[in-house]
């Protein structure tokens, strides 16, 4: 663990240099760490892949404060033994067909797989959330199975349909509101992704598990989901 | 207790010190691009710092008081009317109902802020009314939108009148050319001495492209040895460098994690500097330090702190 100053306000707490499970669960541990003792001090937390950037209030405390506290609560919180079955599974329903699945057939081509098999290879792993950002609730999951890790398009669609599922490369995400993007996209989740009225706003939290569920066009109506191109 | 917009201007955005707490989501923090003028006009009336002011980008607003009230102007001095009478910036003025405030075309810097006493009311969405356009949060109803023509700004009717001004020699000239503060920050360590020495001897104009996201410059092009890094949280004012090697300094509405290598951040106050200054300007980076940044802002604070506002008579 190393913890360098950004500027007046600003720590980074790095936890290692690859992008790996072990790590990011060494990430979400450190959040709820600082979460829990540092209220006082930390104004905002942007944890990602391997580190967490720490913004704090310099009006009460300086760059040798933060770090001495942040090497209490982190020295703590490291002897604690990692509870993977705290950190339960998210299940999400995606349904996969190809009226929202927009470029499925590009992911079969590149894989020399059938729609069944690509469908069942990336809705059967567990995934980690490694980042949250590009827009609100967009969560990076990891890490895609090789044989469906296409990369991104070459030119980004103008406006991709809320919650659509993506890939690119050994990332996949779902699109929590309709924007820009060049994921290549396999499904759609009825699911909302972030919701400013409900008080955890976003679904998944970085270092949470996700699972996909493959879910057929009568259930994915049923739980609300929309066949807008937008 | 409102002022009526008659006119939105080009860009003009109901700003608090912006949405904390809500990075971990994606959230940006919005808020004040220059916070020195921000403070300093809530300072000027006696109001908390946390009040919600107007930042007036680039120009053209107009507004029409519906009470009598007291408003500070600081920042950007874009020609400000009222009543078609100049105003002029870093000092209070008493508004009285039906008077007219109307802002032209920069003179001097670029984002002008207008507090009124006792603070605007605006909606607060996620703890705050900072308008993030992208986003779709903050401004007057929640939703992220500008001002606009018939929008009415809601204040608390205030009967102090404050009649004070900045004193001169802490008013920054914004048609000068600047120079700031690099702390050596992130991946520092991954440019070699040769491009730092370029960086810092070399001189970087602000482009075109700016806006609440970022500043890009451009100049002696530099490059770090990585290619792209792990994306990780961005710090306001962190300068990052993309491939073609012309640095962004990111701002407040700035993307909150991202996969390019930063060679070090700005101090808060250093990128309010920059927030004033338009393309063309001519920008020079120095090598600085953590504690440099954290000296400049217990000086700004102890300012604020020691300022004397004078209560007009009646």
């Amino acid at each position: 663990m190393i913890i360098e100053a950004v500027n007046e306000s600003t720590c980074i707490v790095y936890f290692g240099d690859r992008i790996d499970d072990d790590i990011a669960g060494q990430v979400k541990r450190a959040t709820e760490a600082i979460r829990r003792n540092l209220s006082d001090l930390v104004i905002d937390l942007v944890p990602s892949y391997t580190s967490v950037l720490v913004c704090y209030n310099a009006d009460r405390t300086d760059r040798f404060g933060i770090a001495s506290r942040l090497r209490k609560a982190l020295s703590q919180s490291e002897q604690e033994v990692p509870d993977e079955n705290a950190s339960s599974t998210i299940e999400l329903p995606v349904y996969y067909g190809a009226e929202v699945g927009l470029d499925l057939d590009e992911v079969c081509d590149y894989s020399g797989l059938s729609r069944d098999e690509v469908v069942r290879i990336h809705s059967e792993q567990t995934y980690r959330v490694y980042a949250i950002g590009f827009s609100p609730g967009f969560a990076y999951l990891g890490i895609t199975d090789q044989r469906i890790a296409l990369p991104r398009k070459a030119t980004p669609r103008q406006k991709v349909p809320t919650g659509s599922v993506g890939i690119a490369g050994s990332q996949t995400a779902i699109y929590p509101s309709a924007t820009p993007g060049g994921w290549q996209i396999v499904g759609r989740t009825p699911q909302k992704m972030i919701d400013w009225d409900s008080d955890s706003l976003a679904l998944v939290a970085v270092g949470d598990k996700v699972r996909f569920r493959s879910i057929d066009r009568q259930e994915y109506l049923d739980l609300g989901g929309s066949l807008d191109e937008f | 207790m409102s002022f009526e917009v008659l006119d939105g201007g080009l860009l003009a955005l109901l700003q608090d010190p912006g949405r904390y707490g809500y990075q971990h989501i994606g959230v940006t923090t919005g808020g004040p691009m220059d916070e020195h003028a921000f403070r300093w006009a809530n300072r000027l009336l006696d109001n908390p710092p946390e009040a919600a002011q107007i930042e007036i980008n680039i120009g053209k607003l107009g507004l029409l008081a519906h009470e009598d009230t007291c408003i500070a102007l600081t920042g950007a001095d874009l020609g400000a009317r009222i009543n078609g009478k100049e105003a002029a910036p870093w000092q209070t003025y008493h508004i009285q109902r039906g008077d007219r405030i109307e802002f032209g075309m920069p003179v001097a810097g670029l984002r002008a802020y207008l507090a009124v006493a006792g603070g605007f009311k605006p909606a607060i969405k996620l703890g705050s009314c900072a308008t993030v356009v992208r986003e779709g949060l903050g401004g007057l109803d929640g939703r992220g939108q500008k001002l606009a023509k018939d929008d009415c700004i809601g204040f608390d009717r205030c009967h102090q009148k404050t009649m004070t001004s900045l004193p001169a020699g802490e008013i920054p000239d914004y048609n000068q050319d600047l120079q700031v503060g690099v702390i050596p920050s992130y991946q520092y360590a991954h440019f070699s001495p040769g491009e730092r020495m370029k960086f810092f001897t070399g001189c970087y104009e602000v482009s075109q492209r700016i806006d609440r996201m970022g500043y890009r410059l451009t100049g002696d092009p530099i490059h770090s040895e990585l290619d792209g890094i792990i994306s990780e949280g961005i710090a306001y004012g962190a300068i990052q460098v993309p491939s073609d090697g012309q640095p962004i300094v990111l701002m407040k509405d700035r993307q909150t994690i991202g996969g390019y290598p930063k060679i070090g951040c700005l101090s808060a106050l250093d990128a309010g500097q920059l927030a004033q200054r338009g393309p063309g300007t001519r920008i020079r980076f120095y090598l600085a330090d953590v504690a440099e940044a954290e000296a400049q802002r217990a000086i700004f604070n102890h300012k604020l702190d020691t300022f004397k506002t004078s209560l007009a008579g009646p």
